[in-house]
């Protein structure tokens, strides 16, 4: 059809083959490989998920089984904690980073000092370039059973502190919040504040001319102007809340069995699944399980961006 | 836009109560973000004793610098894991940057006749993938890549969001028109690449290289998933290992096999020399992070913009 077209326009060269494109064919010829062999060809491995697959024997061999592997992943609870676990705590981050994040560059963008506002901004994203083995490490220093400060606060004020944090599933969710906010809100933050900054003066003019106060210029002008951009962070927030982030869950609760029920989520169940199991079969149908209610998330998600907002869609 | 910015300062300025409130909320936040960070620095620098007798403190009774001294004496898988991080980081970051910008350029070109399938070719994969376990059966059954540095280097090449974002950096910072005056005076695509793109294009491409080489840097779950050969281990994950065992340090130390090794490991600061590490592994980028902020702020930016 767009090739109809293009020899329609007749002479305009728009979509039709042409001899100085060549070069556009060998620039495009590495990523279009590389999508095919690590992209492509594992989205065909996903075949796996019917197999009961035997590394000796690949992939060409292995028996099928119909839905065996979807049926054991289903028969027990785990389905169903890692997939609540999964999408509730990707959707508490949201809001919390979020609220969080635009109450930090509101505050920031008002300063009076301009100095201070740079420094502390410096300050907040510092987290964002630490990996998660560090961040696990940092954790690990405040709730180690022995050594960590809470627990000789603990002692020091007179309690026993000899409490294994890592055993105690009721201070997981909020702790991995916390966690998750330390480490996220700077980035989210300067964002924020870069499209403050970015706000035309006049707005503010007009406002303070109209005996406009404070609050309401924030009401009234900075807020609506985040609109846009917080319309994009949500989305793409959404469109992978059936991701979890695996550093966070896996490495800060240091892989603890008992932790498993608050902490469990569908990337770490699957990385277990291969590691410890090698149950090539199951953890590929938790994966294809992922990716399918993950794909059609998004698309649930950006179909109603697209009627309420299309400017902010995806796609 | 540094005048401008000054100037809706001055027009939003809030009332100097309200600025001193505000001022000390944001300080909180910011001892709440640096102080965890602060203790690993303490715990790096006190003693054995002293951790033993009041645990981690920002007050140890004994300040040293053994967990230092150590980590020279002992840090041969360290020398190494940096090593491998440093080679991999760069060369990694290089390849992917100019395989990216090559077909970023390709998809910015509106009138190629496949530039829409191009691009829906590489997005599709932002919404859909194989999962971890096609991908590490390929890796492992197939390409055999596994505990080579290959593993590195190959199936990170091409992030798709980091392309769509140097598509967009060419589209908005490069005038179409630019373009056409170019090819009117019969430069190829070959030509504008690179004598016309890749210097306009040197903020974008920065940005990206800095995103790309620092989730390198961090990156453990390679190491972790592929990686056997200590030679190979990357930072990030003989942390994780460090953590489960110190002893993970002794084993590749040169001096493990001399007597006086074997005294020395036998007294090993097990705590401190743990956190000296850490300090270690992040040092770098907390040095280098506030050099390069202004790009990151960009690609920030820019990676909102629906292209």
């Amino acid at each position: 059809m767009l090739q109809r077209k293009g020899s329609e326009r007749g002479k305009r060269r728009k979509k039709s083959f042409n001899r100085e494109d060549i070069p556009l064919y060998f620039m495009a010829l590495p990523t279009v490989i590389y999508l095919i062999i690590f992209c492509y060809l594992p989205m065909a491995g996903l075949i796996m998920a019917f197999q009961n697959f035997n590394v000796t024997k690949g992939i060409f061999q292995s028996p099928f089984v119909g839905l065996k592997n979807f049926q054991f992943l289903f028969s027990t609870t785990d389905a169903w904690i890692i997939t609540r676990n999964t999408v509730c705590y990707n959707l508490v981050f949201i809001a919390v980073n979020l609220a969080i994040s635009i109450s930090l560059a509101l505050m920031l963008s008002s300063l009076r000092w301009g100095t201070y506002a740079k420094v502390m901004q410096t300050t907040y994203m510092m987290p964002y370039f630490l990996s998660y083995a560090v961040v696990a490490i940092v954790a690990n220093a405040f709730l180690h059973r022995d050594n960590g400060l809470i627990n000789s606060l603990i002692r020091m004020s007179g309690g026993i502190g000899k409490t294994n944090w890592y055993h105690q599933q009721s201070i997981w969710p909020p702790l991995l919040v916390f966690v998750n906010a330390w480490k996220g809100v700077g980035y989210q933050t300067v964002l924020y504040l870069a499209v403050i900054s970015g706000i035309s003066v006049e707005y503010y003019e007009a406002a303070v001319l109209d005996g406009a106060t404070k609050l309401q210029q924030a009401r009234y002008i900075t807020i609506p102007h985040l609109r846009y951009i917080v319309g994009i962070s949500i989305i793409l927030a959404m469109s992978s809340i059936f991701r979890g982030d695996f550093g966070l869950f896996y490495n800060v609760p240091m892989n603890q069995g008992m932790l498993y029920p608050v902490t469990d989520v569908i990337d770490t169940y699957i990385y277990r699944a291969l590691t410890y199991l090698n149950n090539v079969g199951m953890s590929t149908a938790a994966g294809l399980y992922q990716s399918v209610v993950g794909f059609i998330l998004v698309i649930i998600v950006n179909n109603i961006v697209n009627r309420i907002d299309p400017d902010s869609a995806m796609f | 836009m540094a005048k401008e910015e000054r100037h809706i300062n001055r027009l939003n300025m809030i009332s100097k109560g309200w600025n001193l409130v505000f001022a000390i909320i944001l300080l909180i936040i910011a001892l709440l973000v640096i102080i965890p960070m602060v203790l690993i620095v303490i715990i790096s620098f006190s003693s054995e004793l002293s951790i033993a007798n009041k645990g981690f403190s920002f007050f140890p009774d004994e300040w040293t610098l053994n967990g230092y001294k150590y980590l020279f004496k002992t840090g041969d898988q360290l020398l190494d894991s940096y090593l491998i991080t440093i080679f991999y980081s760069i060369t990694g970051t290089v390849m992917s940057l100019s395989v990216m910008t090559m077909y970023a350029y390709v998809i910015s070109q509106r009138n190629f006749k496949h530039c829409r399938f191009l691009t829906w070719f590489l997005f599709f994969t932002m919404l859909f993938s194989g999962g971890l376990v096609p991908g590490y059966i390929l890796n492992v059954r197939y390409l055999h890549i596994n505990n080579t540095v290959w593993i590195f280097l190959l199936p990170s090449l091409v992030n798709a969001y980091y392309t769509i974002i140097l598509r967009t950096f060419i589209r908005t910072t490069i005038p179409d028109t630019l373009f056409d005056a170019a090819r009117i005076d019969g430069a190829g695509h070959f030509r504008i690449f690179i004598s016309i793109v890749l210097p306009l294009f040197k903020t974008g491409i920065a940005t990206v290289g800095l995103f790309s080489l620092v989730s390198r840097w961090n990156d453990w779950f390679i190491g972790m998933l592929y990686i056997e050969n200590p030679k190979l281990v990357p930072l990030q994950t003989l942390l994780t290992k460090l953590q489960d065992s110190i002893n993970y340090l002794k084993q590749n130390a040169a001096i493990a096999g001399t007597p006086d090794g074997i005294a020395l490991l036998r007294t090993l600061p097990q705590e401190s020399l743990r956190m000296a590490c850490t300090v270690a592994v992040i040092l770098p980028i907390l040095f280098a992070y506030p050099f390069f902020q202004r790009y990151f702020v960009q690609g920030l930016t820019v990676g909102s913009i629906k292209g």
